[in-house]
């Protein structure tokens, strides 16, 4: 059976505060992957992953995204990819619990999924109840995690997610991934933490000056 | 995948930045005093009581606008501070839904400001209204405070993720909104009866501000998303 293709770039320029962040990248990734991106710090990671969540135009070459041309639509592949950036998109002066609850109504999770996610992550019970000022860098990330677990994406694209988690936040993120991937999503993600993320990973690529190898 | 209704979006957007206002305070415990503070700062200047019953429309409205400036810019950054603007975005919302939801909000906490404003010019400044001139009143704070909602929550999208947004957002939007400070004026002025305005002189100026709420209320619902996504 030919494999599914969810993410197909060929040739693929993306041009971010007038450089071009990504330069001719082609890859692709099957369904049910996990990829690594590895690479040093402005390789372009970000704006792959950026780009691969519909937030960056193309300005050259043809992108697809879950069988959404990127380069003419980018919008509706958005409601089917979840992103993980650097920032953990949460509203600091809501609690943990007011943040699952405020994307879950906008995503039309239900209060089961919450309470998944939130159990999965580790941030349920009293931790739920606390804001997110209050957190540490870490339950901050696992809130954003169990906020991208209610999304239930069938594309999860994840920059830097280990950062700032402890040894367990990590084990937990790691299982989280592989169930998800399980579940039939595919997962990209970029990490510096190369050890743990080669044995997390399916298959490595290699982001240079805004080109994608084979790692 | 199926869109979330956009009622639900306004719906959760709405309760999201009044939860959040509630929890802060800072319209109630900065923007509030700052604007008593202006009115007070006229009467000071101003110190006649012929004169500050004639212009207490303006300075109210004055008090709103700038106030608008603070509230905006502080919408926009619980929403800025930690990328959940980008998060909305990849949600695969409605932004045309988002941007309702933060006008309402914002508008709501223009109102409560101007009861307070308002309640400071029948005791500092000694105005009077009549029962006709308080309908004139509420009409007028209604439809010029939804009218800054949208223009606000427009100018405020516009400008978040912007460096120097803190002075470019007064820079912009000031121009902007003198129709509705103008209108708003001399509306309050006739409810009034200021320099001897008429209580129906003011439902003109009224309607001009409905007019300016409709267009940036159906302008800023299509051009929310696209600024955003730039």
């Amino acid at each position: 059976m030919p494999s599914e293709k969810v993410v197909d770039f060929k040739d693929v320029v993306i041009v971010y505060d007038n450089f071009p962040a990504v330069a001719g990248a082609t890859f692709s990734v099957d369904k049910g992957e996990i990829v690594l991106l590895q690479g040093p710090n402005g390789a372009g990671k970000t704006t792959l992953l950026r780009a691969c969540a519909g937030l960056l135009p193309i300005a050259r070459g043809t992108a697809n995204v879950l069988g959404c041309d990127l380069s003419t639509n980018r919008v509706a592949v958005r409601s089917r990819v979840g992103l993980l950036g650097h920032a953990n998109g949460l509203f600091q002066d809501l609690t943990v619990l007011e943040n699952m609850l405020f994307w879950s109504r906008l995503v039309g999770a239900t209060r089961q999924d919450v309470d998944q996610a939130m159990i999965a992550m580790g941030i349920s019970g009293r931790l739920g109840e606390t804001q997110v000022a209050k957190l540490s860098a870490g339950q901050r990330r696992r809130c954003a995690l169990a906020s991208l677990i209610v999304r239930r994406a069938q594309l999860w694209l994840l920059d830097e997610p280990h950062a700032g988690l402890d040894t367990q936040g990590r084990d937990e993120l790691d299982r989280t991934l592989r169930a998800a991937r399980d579940s039939g999503a595919t997962v990209i993600f970029a990490s510096h933490e190369i050890e743990r993320a080669r044995s997390l990973a399916t298959r490595s690529l290699m982001v240079t000056t805004g080109m994608v190898k084979p790692a | 995948m199926n869109q979330t209704p956009r009622s639900r979006v306004v719906s959760a957007v709405l309760t999201k930045d009044l939860r959040i206002e509630a929890r802060s305070r800072v319209v109630t415990n900065q923007v509030l005093p700052f604007a008593g503070l202006i009115m007070i700062m006229f009467a000071f200047a101003l110190d006649n009581d012929d004169v500050l019953q004639r212009v207490a429309g303006g300075l109210i409205w004055l008090a709103t606008i700038f106030s608008l400036f603070v509230i905006v810019q502080r919408s926009f950054a619980i929403d800025t501070s930690d990328s959940a603007l980008d998060s909305l975005r990849v949600a695969g919302i409605d932004l045309s839904a988002v941007f309702l939801g933060k006008a309402i909000a914002l508008t709501l906490q223009l109102i409560a400001l101007d009861v307070v404003l308002i309640a400071a010019a029948f005791l500092l400044y000694q105005v009077q209204v009549s029962a006709a001139g308080l309908v004139l009143l509420v009409t007028c704070v209604i439809c010029a405070t939804t009218g800054l909602g949208f223009v606000g929550t427009l100018y405020g999208g516009l400008t978040a993720g912007t460096t120097g947004r803190e002075t470019l957002l007064p820079l912009l939007l000031l121009p902007v909104v003198a129709p509705v400070l103008i209108a708003a004026t001399r509306a309050t002025e006739a409810a009034f009866g200021s320099g001897g305005a008429a209580t129906s002189e003011g439902w003109a100026w009224v309607g001009l501000l409905t007019i300016f709420a409709a267009v940036f209320g159906i302008g800023g619902s299509l051009a929310f998303g696209p600024l955003i996504d730039e």
